[in-house]
């Protein structure tokens, strides 16, 4: 029996989002709050795995408590049981103690049914840093598989994994220890819609709630704003440029304009001709 | 932590069969600059199996001291075995400022030193600077989805991390000849030790997507409307002999794969033109493709940000607009061959 800990987060859509010009900071009414979509890969993975070799898929997150709704989606993919770490002193932070939260909170979930795989999102569409995922996996001590895009093997017996690491030029092929942790790519897999029975569980799941004093061993320190080491000193509209000169007249005159233009450059197109 | 104790500005020099990737130039040449508004030096960390002479290339680029870790564990990439050395290295040398590349190796190894030194690590940087006083690192990047950029600062922990995007920083141009100071270090690492095995590594024989190489890029965005209407987008690339390129909705819609993806979360491009059809501008769009020769943008939207980062802009319809240029271009061009012709 595997137990497989997929971590998600729910976030802001940020292509929809609108920005407050005023105040340079994300009108959050303007977006719906949505699963990280690199994370529905990794929870859709989990259970993949699961279905697999047999096993449970807990999914955690930390968040505010509208977060529920992205864990019982994962429900839906197929989890099993869902995990909120909730508390305003876990506010401000960022992704050193983010990754202390949420180490804290799958040790005690491994507490009473210890965890064979971790697997993450590549990154989540709001912070797009990619750094939570090898951060607990540090924390654990226990490898760090980053641009997964295919898990060959699990071999629980023999505890090992065996995964594909995708980079620039092609991919290799890694064997590591049992206990790891992956993060994966959107190319892993795809996540279909979800199974009728899976939403009408979904709908009625309470998931498990934390709060900061419900996990142990934590140093407050480490926490929140108070646990970050980099801070948001400023956000700005990048400087405009003078901007373009807009070609005007009909759509004729102005692809004429423009053909004056690009043949100034004519020999790009030579030289492609030629090939 | 006495902060006193921390200087020099460092770069991971990443390598691969033998050479070291371009990003690691360009932090070269970001670095310098940093190191000498600072008055300190600029070390490159270079590590891996037969890698010694690779000093040479890191010192023409502007590196004052290279720290090698050059022994036959490091011959593949592994977190473990990478992370340790830069960990030793920097417990030992101590610098102020150290820079990553933000590739799939960059990221992954600046985490994970992140976590355990532990200190702050700023993703995907575009902008970097230095406050001559302090020595506190300036890094900025686009944020929050890449609406808008942001400045991040670490003020209380040394040494100071960043991963910084390819293609964004400009390399020194190389000084034949120019040389420092190797300090070789070594690390006693057993195999069995190590947790994870590179089996295999697989290149891909399959001629990939690099639109990072191509000197005319034609780009669409959602404004297209669909797939269907994103295929005016490879009509027109194939007139111009450019490469596609989409913005970040397009790819998530699957009209076109993450290969041609231009921005902050795809592949930064400096082509010579760059064409925006249908792109409304995101910053995490603009920072992939600002420093193109020549950017032209056509959009219905007389307000889109684009027109505010490009050379030339048409608000039309694209599907108005587009075939006319097709038709035009391919007119043009005979004519250019028919004089040319004549001349010869």
């Amino acid at each position: 029996m595997l137990h497989i800990v997929a971590c998600i987060k729910q976030v802001p859509d940020t292509k929809i989002i609108k920005m407050n010009p005023k105040t340079n900071t994300m009108d959050r009414r303007t977006a719906p709050a949505i699963l990280n979509p690199y994370d529905a890969h990794a929870v859709e993975e989990a259970v993949r795995l699961k279905n697999r070799y047999g096993g449970i898929v807990s999914v955690v997150t930390m968040g505010p408590p509208p977060a529920v709704t992205a864990i019982k989606k994962c429900i839906e993919i197929g989890a099993d049981e869902g995990y909120l770490i909730t508390d305003r002193r876990f506010a401000g932070a960022d992704t050193l103690a983010t990754s202390y939260a949420v180490t804290k909170a799958i040790e005690k979930i491994a507490k009473t049914n210890p965890v064979d795989l971790i697997i993450c999102g590549k990154m989540s569409i709001d912070g797009d840093t990619g750094q939570v995922g090898p951060g607990i996996a540090r924390r654990l001590d226990i490898p760090p598989l980053t641009s997964v895009n295919k898990v060959e093997e699990i071999n629980q017996e023999e505890g090992y994994a065996i995964v594909h690491r995708k980079f620039e030029e092609g991919y290799e092929v890694v064997k590591s220890t049992l206990p790891c942790l992956f993060s994966v790519e959107k190319t892993i897999n795809e996540v279909p819609y979800s199974p009728f029975p899976n939403m009408i569980k979904a709908a009625r799941y309470k998931p498990h709630i934390w709060s900061v004093d419900d996990l142990e061993g934590v140093d407050i320190k480490q926490l929140g704003l108070k646990g970050s080491p980099t801070i948001v000193s400023k956000v700005w509209a990048p400087q405009k440029p003078a901007g373009g000169t807009f070609l005007d007249g009909s759509p004729a005159a102005q692809v004429e304009q423009l053909l004056s233009v690009l043949l100034e450059k004519k020999e790009l197109f030579e030289t492609k001709e030629g090939v | 932590m006495d902060f006193k104790d921390y200087k020099g500005v460092w770069v991971f020099i990443e390598q691969k069969d033998g050479v070291v990737a371009s990003v690691s130039l360009e932090l070269l040449g970001a670095g310098r600059k940093l190191a000498d508004k600072r008055g300190v030096e600029l070390a490159g960390i270079l590590i891996g199996e037969n890698v010694k002479d690779l000093t040479k290339t890191v010192f023409e680029y502007g590196a004052d001291t290279v720290y090698v870790y050059d022994q036959p564990i490091f011959k593949h990439y592994r977190t473990e075995t990478y992370m340790k050395a830069l960990l030793e290295c920097a417990d030992k040398y101590k610098p102020e400022i150290i820079l990553y590349g933000a590739t799939s190796t960059g990221k992954d190894l600046a985490s994970a030193v992140a976590t355990d030194l532990p200190t702050g690590l700023t993703a995907d940087t575009t902008e970097l600077d230095v406050e001559e006083e302090t020595g506190l690192l300036l890094a900025s990047r686009p944020a929050f989805g890449g609406n808008i950029m942001a400045t991040i600062l670490c003020k209380k922990y040394r040494p100071q991390m960043a991963t910084v995007r390819a293609k964004v920083m400009k390399a020194l141009d190389p000084e034949s000849g120019r040389t420092g100071k190797v300090v070789e270090e070594t690390i006693p690492l057993n195999e069995e030790d190590i947790r994870t095995k590179v089996l295999e590594i697989v290149k891909e024989t399959v001629k990939k997507v690099r639109i990072d190489e191509a000197d005319i890029i034609v780009a669409g965005g959602k404004g297209l409307g669909s797939f269907e209407g994103f295929q005016i987008i490879h009509q027109l690339a194939e007139t111009l002999g450019g490469a596609v390129g989409a913005s970040r909705d397009v790819v998530e819609a699957g009209w076109i794969d993450h290969p041609h993806q231009v921005g902050q979360t795809g592949v930064t491009v400096t082509p010579k033109i760059y064409f925006a059809i249908g792109i409304s501008g995101a910053i995490q769009h603009i920072v992939g493709m600002k420093n193109s020769g020549l950017i032209i943008a056509i959009n219905k939207d007389k307000e889109a940000p684009i027109f505010q980062n490009c050379h030339y802009g048409i608000v039309g319809d694209a599907f108005e607009i587009v075939p006319i240029l097709i038709e035009q271009f391919k007119k043009a061009l005979s004519r250019e061959k028919v004089s040319q012709t004549r001349e010869a």
